[in-house]
């Protein structure tokens, strides 16, 4: 029997205990169950859930392609492993628009971990999602943090607007570059500037490396001032270099954010956006369900130009309501 | 939410190259081949060990596991895969493979739990229609 099966008629709720147990197949299942999507058992697991999660640091982790992130994350990993900490990493890719298809190949980077049972690496699709992330990324988080993984990093290739949606998920947004592949002009153009809580210069052993981190740093002094001041972390993370200073630097702003304030704001902030868009989703069913023949009809009315089409969407609240 | 593309039941493969053989142009193009047909390929590269492989595996909820091995130790490692797996409670695990692997050694390595081989000259269209069978049978 395929594990896909076995899935289906696993019941979310004993799935989770196993994975809150420890059991890594089960952690793994139910990452397979929040990514199929199916809303009755995404509501039993992430109930079932909910008690267990809440606990662990969620380092985002993005930049351009090209720059190391996936270096950049083994060496982070190792550094944490070093200090005691488990970590869970969810490591994004995009999926083929054309074949739904896709080719994960962050984990070759972090391979010397693959036998730690203190980390757990799975690979993400985006599977259609727009935005650097996949639909599902927020409750595969959810499920690593239940299962007891201290750190959750989420890594993703963030090429400009991309990079929000993760800046939305984590706790502390490390944003990376390397020499060569753009200045920091092209930073402050990206808009990426003010999402980064840290940034790091990766392969701080190449040409402009140190230039790139000036410039960053100059830009930021330019910025407004906040009370957390991003810092520049120049690494090598091929040769481990540095990480122990981006390790620092994560500490410092998760002290930031216990001390501040922000940290317990933001996850408030996360919570009430997941809510809304999961009560926004049940709403746009209804609607749906309620519209039938009355939306093509309204529809009609409209492109003849008989009504407008505030008048026609008032008509189509009004039902939804009526029948509430 | 706006996806209402969420695939149900994508197929998830591992593919990854074990032992000490460095030639990847075969099991890269394998690699594309599944993601040109829907599949969601974990690419672990070369050099893996079957611990690594079968870890993988785990964490990724693997449907199956391609291993392409040209160095001759198939023997030695595609079983091994096959007991991991089997230690780890995971025998629903397809595994299959390709690479040099002589004739007679196809049935021997079958009965020990390898679902299928490709040899050279084998469609990488047959390799995906062989994994879509596999699937659906498994599924029923």
């Amino acid at each position: 029997m395929s594990a896909r099966v076995r899935l289906r008629r696993a019941e979310p709720a004993a799935l989770a205990t196993a994975a809150c147990d420890g059991d890594l197949r089960a952690v793994a299942r139910l990452l397979s169950l929040v990514e199929d999507g199916d809303p009755k058992q995404l509501r039993a697991a992430s109930e079932a859930l909910a008690p267990a999660a809440g606990h662990a640091t969620l380092i985002g982790l993005t930049g351009a392609p090209g720059v190391g992130k996936s270096t950049l994350c083994d060496a982070l990993i190792a550094e944490l492993r070093r200090a005691g900490r488990t970590v869970g990493v969810l490591a994004v890719d995009p999926s083929s628009p054309f074949t739904g298809g896709a080719l994960l190949g962050d984990r070759i980077r972090m391979q010397r971990h693959a036998t730690d049972a203190g980390v757990f690496i799975r690979s993400m699709a985006s599977r259609g999602h727009l935005g650097g992330l996949a639909w599902a990324t927020p409750q595969a988080v959810r499920v690593l943090d239940a299962a007891g993984f201290e750190v959750v990093i989420v890594e993703t290739v963030g090429v400009g607007q991309a990079e929000v949606e993760v800046a939305g998920l984590a706790d502390t947004t490390i944003v990376a570059l390397a020499p060569g592949l753009g200045d920091a002009i092209q930073v402050a153009k990206a808009g990426i500037l003010e999402i980064a809580d840290v940034f790091v210069v990766n392969k701080a052993d190449r040409d402009g490396a140190r230039q790139l981190a000036r410039d960053l740093r100059q830009m930021l002094h330019l910025g407004e001032a906040t009370a957390w001041q991003v810092p520049v972390v120049l690494t090598a993370a091929v040769k481990g270099e540095g990480v122990g200073d981006l390790v620092a630097a994560i500490e410092q702003h998760g002290r930031h954010l216990a001390e501040s304030g922000v940290g317990a704001r933001r996850r408030r902030l996360r919570a009430a956006r997941e809510i809304e868009a999961l009560a926004l989703a049940t709403f746009r069913q209804d609607l749906v369900a309620a519209a039938g023949g009355l939306l093509d009809d309204l529809a009609e009315r409209v492109a003849d130009g008989g009504i407008g089409p505030h008048a026609a969407a008032d008509k189509l609240a009004g039902e939804l309501r009526r029948r509430a | 939410m706006t996806d209402d593309s969420i695939e149900r039941s994508t197929i998830r493969v591992v593919v990854a190259k074990a032992g000490l053989d460095g030639h990847d142009r075969g099991v890269k193009i394998v690699a594309r081949a599944l993601r040109d047909a829907g599949v969601e390929v974990i690419y672990m590269g070369l050099h893996q060990t079957p611990e690594q492989i079968v870890q993988a595996a785990i964490q990724e909820d693997a449907d199956a596991v391609g291993l392409s091995i040209l160095s001759g130790a198939h023997m030695t490692l595609f079983p091994r895969v096959v007991e991991l797996l089997r230690e780890r409670g995971a025998e629903d695990v397809l595994v299959f493979g390709g690479g040099i692997i002589p004739r007679e050694d196809v049935p021997k390595l079958k009965a020990l739990g390898v679902a299928e081989l490709f040899t050279p000259g084998a469609s990488t269209g047959a390799i995906v229609e062989w994994l879509r069978s596999a699937m659906r049978a498994s599924a029923s």
